[in-house]
């Protein structure tokens, strides 16, 4: 009973951890699909959970929060979209422009907010929460974020192979000329793509600030928008490997403070690196296949497209 | 008209650590560099807390400035000699990592005093300084052992450096003292600032039995944590009531108005002098935040009684016998620890439940 509980535990914990990096993983996977290569997942994570975290706070409602915090996003990627797909700018230099601009202008707008606790998603949904017993608290503190993060690859999955819109899209981030020739509007798709990106992030941002540790502070993203970005390549841009790298970052991460608690006898800088290497190992190991892994990356990511040429 | 004007600048005393001059009239220039954000609770925001007492205390005689979110490494090296070279009189650098910055440039401003916090190396013009956190951590760790049903403890910890390991020991030493059989479990985030880290650790450390959660971290996650699950904290660097209004029972505060204040006076009237200052519950660098409604009268009784031993000295965290995990004798009945092998400390104590 004891084993389950805390394996019922573990494994909660695990999707919770995952879930900010599938939630923005995905959103990226599908923006670099079209070829649109935005590294400024950090930023927008960011720009996200305080917009998100502050609409929420003035509004008293959650879901006003997450839906203001998919929309700053999306904002941050229409800024990305017009400089890089409008005006041509270079998509690395301009994806960390937004970043670090991300940073700094969150914690601007955030100031105040640090000091305000708010109530979080689980116990809004679930007030009756902190009475219940461990085992029911695991559960359910499975927020609608976290289900969220378990259907949404499905979705996006179905979407980018069983559509045709999916179809185009990926037409688009393979070639842009020829899907230019076969008279699809690249840029409009791209731009559409990026906004995706952008509001999931935004997602990604408030599931944070709202759901996982109910506060702003600046730069509690943490990183999380770069641990993203790295799992979208090394899982050769399939939603499906995203989500076991995400599940396996989150795993061993979860299971080496479990293993610490338990007090296995393991170096803790051991275990600091264990959620990075094993989530490397294991994604070289899928990617390992050179020509699979040529196939699967986009071959237009991030190159400009030129309608004139 | 030259040699009348080297004259002037010579009139202020060649030694540069005296009195002020002429030359500094108006008010003393403070200066104070902080390693993070202020925000609204941790580490640099309770040196702020410092420096707003320094103002208030001392009113229009002093000037005082402030520069946060100071990486550690060049960038400190510049700021700290921009405010030099601002005609600030006494500078606070207040993170380890400001320690070989703060040298250079007091090296190239031997008139200007500096206060380097934590450090260990000192020079005529380099004064010291640092709290005895682990004084409060021995108290917060009686508190959490008599509110604890399980007598299972969790520690979300950062980094296994002497001063978090001090704490660590200290807290699960002082929840020993009202019950031997206590655990400590610890779990190492090895980041100081990660909420959602932090809130993962809090996680595994409750589902596995810990009923009371402390931290060395820098954020506020782990008050929040315990408030959402009904799970009793002890916060440190600030009070976090507010992000725990009914499971944070206590806080181990940093409190630095006081020496602050102190410093800048004895600058003031030429007294100030280098040297090394470690403070605690007696000279009021260390507090405990207020209690938690939920910690009854006897609790803080016991715990004011025990705040009172440490701070006359007869009672010392760190006193003998204490034993290593294994069970092996560390230090000795009746000996204490010496300040160096403290402020070395690389081991855990009886009790606790982790590696270093």
């Amino acid at each position: 009973m004891h084993d389950a509980a805390m394996l019922l535990a573990v494994l909660v914990a695990t999707l919770r951890a995952a879930t900010p990096l599938v939630l923005a993983g995905l959103g990226e996977l599908v923006a670099e699909r079209a070829g649109v290569l935005n590294l400024g997942l950090e930023g927008m994570m960011l720009v996200g959970a305080v917009t998100g975290f502050i609409a929420a706070v003035a509004t008293g409602n959650l879901a006003w929060g997450l839906l203001a915090a998919m929309l700053a996003g999306a904002a941050m990627a229409a800024a990305f979209a017009f400089l890089t797909l409008g005006l041509r700018a270079n998509q690395v230099a301009t994806g960390l422009a937004l970043t670090i601009f991300g940073v700094g202008f969150s914690a601007l707008v955030g100031n105040s907010y640090q000091s305000q606790p708010i109530q979080g998603l689980a116990t809004t949904l679930f007030p009756e929460l902190s009475t219940a017993g461990p085992l029911l608290q695991q559960v359910l503190l499975i927020d609608p974020l976290v289900w969220l993060s378990l259907v949404a690859p499905v979705l996006v999955h179905r979407f980018l192979y069983r559509s045709r819109a999916g179809l185009i899209l990926r037409a688009v981030g393979e070639s842009h000329d020829v899907a230019h020739a076969f008279g699809y509007h690249v840029i409009r798709i791209r731009v559409l793509a990026t906004l995706f990106g952008g509001a999931m992030s935004g997602l990604a941002g408030a599931y944070l600030s709202l759901a996982y540790t109910p506060m702003w502070t600046e730069n509690m993203v943490a990183g999380r928008g770069w641990i993203a970005l790295a799992l979208v390549v090394f899982s050769t841009w399939k939603p499906g490997w995203l989500v076991v790298g995400a599940w396996l970052f989150g795993f061993v991460t979860i299971a080496g403070f479990q293993a610490e608690a338990l007090g296995l006898s393991v170096s803790p800088q051991l275990l600091a690196t264990l959620p990075y290497l094993s989530t490397i190992i294991v994604l070289v190991l899928i990617s390992r296949d050179r020509v699979r892994l040529k196939l699967n990356a986009p071959a237009a990511l991030g190159k400009p497209f030129n309608p004139a040429a | 008209m030259l040699l009348s004007r080297r004259t002037l600048l010579l009139a202020p005393p060649a030694a540069g650590l005296a009195a002020r001059t002429a030359a500094a009239a108006g008010p003393m220039k403070v200066g104070f560099v902080y390693v993070s954000p202020i925000g609204d609770a941790g580490w640099s925001f309770q040196h702020e807390l410092g420096r707003r007492a320094v103002d208030a205390a001392l009113g229009s005689a002093v000037k005082t400035v402030y520069v946060e979110n100071v990486e550690e490494g060049a960038d400190a090296e510049r700021v700290i000699r921009k405010l030099a070279s601002d005609g600030n009189e006494l500078i606070f650098a207040t993170s380890f990592g400001y320690m070989n910055p703060t040298l250079k440039v007091a090296q190239q401003f031997p008139k200007i005093r500096f206060e380097h916090a934590t450090g260990y190396k000192r020079a005529a013009n380099v004064a010291t300084y640092s709290a005895r956190f682990y004084e409060g951590r021995y108290v917060a760790g009686m508190i959490a052992a008599r509110m604890s049903k399980t007598g299972i403890m969790g520690d979300v910890a950062a980094f296994p450096i002497p001063e978090v390991v001090q704490g660590i020991n200290a807290f699960t030493l002082g929840a020993r003292s009202v019950n031997p059989k206590a655990q400590v479990k610890v779990v190492w985030t090895s980041s100081w600032f990660d909420p959602g880290k932090e809130r993962a650790a809090a996680d595994v450390l409750i589902a596995q039995g810990a009923d009371v959660i402390t931290h060395h971290t820098d954020s506020t996650a782990i008050a929040q944590v315990g408030e959402e699950k009904g799970v009793f904290t002890v916060a440190y660097n600030s009070d976090m009531a507010k992000y725990g209004p009914k499971t944070c029972l206590t806080a181990v505060t940093h409190v630095w108005g006081d020496y602050y204040v102190g410093r800048v006076k004895a600058a003031m009237a030429g007294t100030w002098t280098s040297g090394d200052t470690w403070g605690g519950f007696k000279d009021g660098m260390v507090k405990l935040a207020p209690y938690n409604a939920a910690v009854p009268d006897a609790v803080r009784q016991e715990a004011a009684a025990k705040i009172a031993q440490i701070a006359d000295g007869s009672l010392k965290p760190f006193q003998g016998p204490i034993m290593d995990q294994s069970g092996k004798p560390k230090v000795a009945a009746g000996a204490a620890m010496s300040d160096k092998e403290i402020a070395e400390m690389k081991w855990f104590v009886e009790g606790v439940q982790g590696k270093i």
